[in-house]
């Protein structure tokens, strides 16, 4: 291939790391923003500090701190986890904990209205939870959910610090060797793009559909 | 001073005993004492603030009183009595005596993310443990009851608000409650679907073995349909036959009240 795209094939080696760590940190996080939205609803006091604790830490400090403290400190305390085992966990944890403000805020703007209906009909708390607030809720996380995918995606740059080979792991090691830098950043660049505009546009499809069923 | 129509007799269904609720610092309802007969048609007619749709409310449990005694059936609501104390209830406890009691609300409330059908059928599947067969049939009956059987698989927001109160009215009477609460059903309709929404109403009422509590503006229909009309003014002002009421009320508080449909 013609310089620059002789690099392509390289960078797309780490495009398959970089979307297997946004595909397995993403399913962490969707159940984390539900395990721990649910639980700063509860009426359980403990459980309820615990997840606010849990949220106020993972939003309140830096993602690379975070991903350095799980690399390097861990292992320090015997706790020994492979490169793309801190990478999914440390993403996830972050992402879930903004996840679950999605999910806290959505279940709360549910009209009251609802729930009121729900215990007029005799039905169970955790049946007005599941069946009459979380399926017109999720509706409502469905575009910041996808929002906060694209940052995920662009977030698992960050990776390539704690030594994965995704994709600017890979612009870096060819920079290195090559010293071709504005090419092959040009390119990384592009490739990040190329990955998150599809998101980006499917996003705002399912937002349409939604407001068209809405209105 | 209590009047009663001559067909009600019997054990109350419904029994107030010196109810108070407090919000904040405004006490909305003092002192209330009141018996509702099984099949009673009783209205709640008063201003707004007059604490009426508290008192409904209190009944399926949306509110909790600040003292005083609720029995449905000759069974405590909001309590339990343990060796003569009374303690109070737990949700199972809530639930099930509850469950006699059905209310439809001034704004719908249906469901909007399930069709109309889906809305009827849902507490009758979930709550009763119908098969989904039997409660498709009789949702669907309650449905063309309402006049709605042409609309089963539409949604909520396509329907005007008249025929959304309808469905919240099916969507109460097929859990087969004894006694219903209708709070302001017609307040938030416009004026061309007050109609089609009492006409229900009267419907229901005429088959004679509902006890309804309706809390309403609509003075007509209230002379019309109650069997027993309730003035209050956070306490229970002056009660007795529609005609007592509307034609001859004996407190000037009700006289004043009334004056003002009278001229209109």
């Amino acid at each position: 291939m013609q310089p620059p795209f002789d690099i392509l094939p390289a960078l797309l080696r780490g495009v398959w790391v970089t979307l297997e760590l946004t595909f397995a940190a993403a399913c962490l996080a969707f159940v984390i923003s539900f395990v721990v939205g649910f639980g700063r609803m509860s009426k359980h006091l403990p459980l309820k500090i615990l997840a606010a604790a849990y949220t106020e830490f993972f939003r309140g400090t830096s993602l690379l701190v975070q991903l350095f403290w799980v690399y390097f400190v861990l292992p320090l305390l015997h706790v020994n986890l492979t490169a793309l085992q801190s990478g999914i966990l440390i993403l996830g944890l972050h992402f879930g904990a903004y996840g679950s403000e999605v999910v806290r805020s959505a279940m709360m703007a549910i009209a009251v209205g609802q729930t009121e209906a729900g215990i007029v009909l005799n039905m169970k708390r955790s049946q007005i939870r599941w069946r009459i607030i979380l399926p017109q809720a999720f509706m409502i996380m469905i575009p910041t959910f996808g929002n906060n995918l694209i940052e995920l995606l662009k977030a698992t740059a960050l990776v390539s610090l704690i030594t994965l080979k995704d994709l600017m792991f890979q612009g870096t090691m060819i920079q290195n060797t090559t010293m071709r830098t504005t090419e092959t950043f040009g390119l990384v660049l592009m490739i990040y793009f190329c990955l998150a505009y599809p998101l980006t546009l499917g996003v705002r499809w399912i937002e349409r559909r939604i407001t068209v069923g809405r209105a | 001073m209590e009047k009663q129509n001559d067909a009600v007799k019997g054990r109350p269904i419904v029994r107030y005993h010196k109810i108070a609720k407090v919000f904040g610092d405004q006490q909305v309802l003092t002192d209330i004492d009141l018996d509702i007969f099984p099949g009673e048609k009783v209205a709640l007619i008063g201003p707004s603030g007059s604490g009426k749709t508290t008192l409904g409310r209190l009944l399926v449990t949306l509110e909790r009183p600040t003292s005083g005694t609720i029995e449905v059936n000759g069974e405590l609501l909001w309590h339990k009595s343990v060796n003569g104390q009374l303690l109070p209830a737990d949700e199972k406890h809530l639930r099930r005596v509850r469950g006699q009691i059905g209310l439809v609300f001034q704004q719908f409330n249906l469901f909007p993310h399930m069709s109309i059908l889906q809305n009827v059928m849902e507490a009758p599947v979930h709550v009763l443990g119908m098969s989904k067969g039997e409660a498709k049939e009789q949702a669907t009956a309650m449905l063309n009851k309402v006049g709605l059987g042409h609309k089963l698989e539409s949604y909520p927001r396509q329907l005007s608000g008249g025929q959304q109160q309808r469905v919240a009215i099916a969507r109460a009477l097929v859990m087969r409650p004894k006694v219903m609460v209708f709070d302001e059903v017609t307040s938030a309709l416009d004026p061309e679907m007050v109609g089609e929404v009492l006409a229900v109403l009267k419907e229901i009422a005429a088959e004679g073995n509902m006890t309804m509590l309706l809390i309403t503006h609509e003075m007509a229909f209230a002379r019309e349909v109650a069997d027993r009309v309730i003035f209050m003014d956070g306490k229970i002002v002056e009660q007795g036959s529609p005609n007592d009421i509307f034609v001859n009320p004996q407190n000037p508080r009700t006289n004043a009240f009334l004056s003002r449909f009278r001229q209109a």
